[in-house]
């Protein structure tokens, strides 16, 4: 999947990957898609709910080798 | 009164029918439309009580919500401006697990079950479970506090202190950091009142 920009949050535990996220989205435009990946397997239902919430749209969620890959489309 | 009864019967029906689903679609509406907000009233001043308070409130203001933060007795600790000498106690708190943060596996799992009374009366036993927690919470790749403090200011989190504790305690407002309002409770409790989420931690 094609993306605009990658953040790294490996490593990083709650609440860190999403408020990165938040901040890396806020600097993206309209339309753009990040790239996230994670290790706290804790974020997988976090993503979720803050595409939910926030109505940046979760295009996919998948687990490779107990990391955690997300692109979410900037709203 | 109308002149023709069965008129107003027929109204009556129909209104019984329609109100209650255009209430419910304009209720939705109003709430998907709603900015949610949180208040939360900070009143502990060790290490590991500093973490709910920023936390759930960095997390809010990234999901878009507004969040207040009333900082009040003990609480005012979290608003100091170096805030890397704050202290956990394990004494009189047997739901802490005391684990080693370094060594191979088999020892950082075990649970040291240390009394209280050794707790208490060994010089220096806050600053060692002190220097092993923020080891664990490096190690696990949690945020400092004085981190999550600054994402949730970065993020328009409103920080609001207490004046009457700050009085009480003998503080000065040059103690603390900058971007906050000192006020009493009446100030704060309206925006509490206010708020769909409010914590007292």
């Amino acid at each position: 999947m094609n993306f605009d920009r990658e953040l790294d949050a490996r490593g990083l535990n709650c609440p860190l990957p999403i408020l990165r996220a938040k901040k890396a989205l806020g600097e993206m435009s309209s339309g753009q898609v990040l790239r996230i990946v994670a290790t706290d397997p804790g974020s997988v239902k976090d993503f979720a709910a803050f595409a939910k919430q926030t109505g940046n749209e979760l295009l996919s969620s998948a687990e490779n080798n107990k990391e955690f890959e997300y692109y979410i489309k900037r709203k | 009164m109308s002149a023709n009864p069965e008129l107003d019967a027929l109204i009556n029906q129909k209104l019984d029918e329609l109100l209650p689903q255009k209430l419910e679609a304009l209720l939705r509406e109003r709430e998907e439309a709603k900015t949610p907000s949180m208040t939360i009233i900070a009143t502990k001043g060790t290490l590991d009580w500093g973490y709910p308070p920023f936390i759930l409130a960095s997390t809010a203001a990234a999901l878009g919500w507004d969040v207040t933060i009333f900082f009040t007795f003990y609480g005012l600790q979290l608003v100091k401006k170096d805030i890397s000498d704050l202290k956990v106690s394990p004494l009189g708190n047997p739901g802490m697990p005391m684990k080693m943060p370094f060594g191979p596996d088999w020892f950082k799992s075990i649970n040291w079950n240390i009394p209280n009374v050794v707790q208490g009366n060994v010089p220096g036993f806050e600053a060692i479970a002190t220097s092993l927690m923020k080891q664990t919470i490096s190690n696990n790749g949690v945020a400092s506090l004085t981190e999550l403090r600054e994402l949730s200011q970065e993020a328009g989190v409103k920080f609001v202190v207490c004046q009457m504790t700050v009085d009480l305690f003998g503080f000065d407002h040059a103690d603390f950091i900058d971007g906050m309002d000192y006020v009493g409770a009446a100030s704060f409790l309206p925006v509490a009142q206010k708020a769909d989420v409010n914590l007292f931690i």
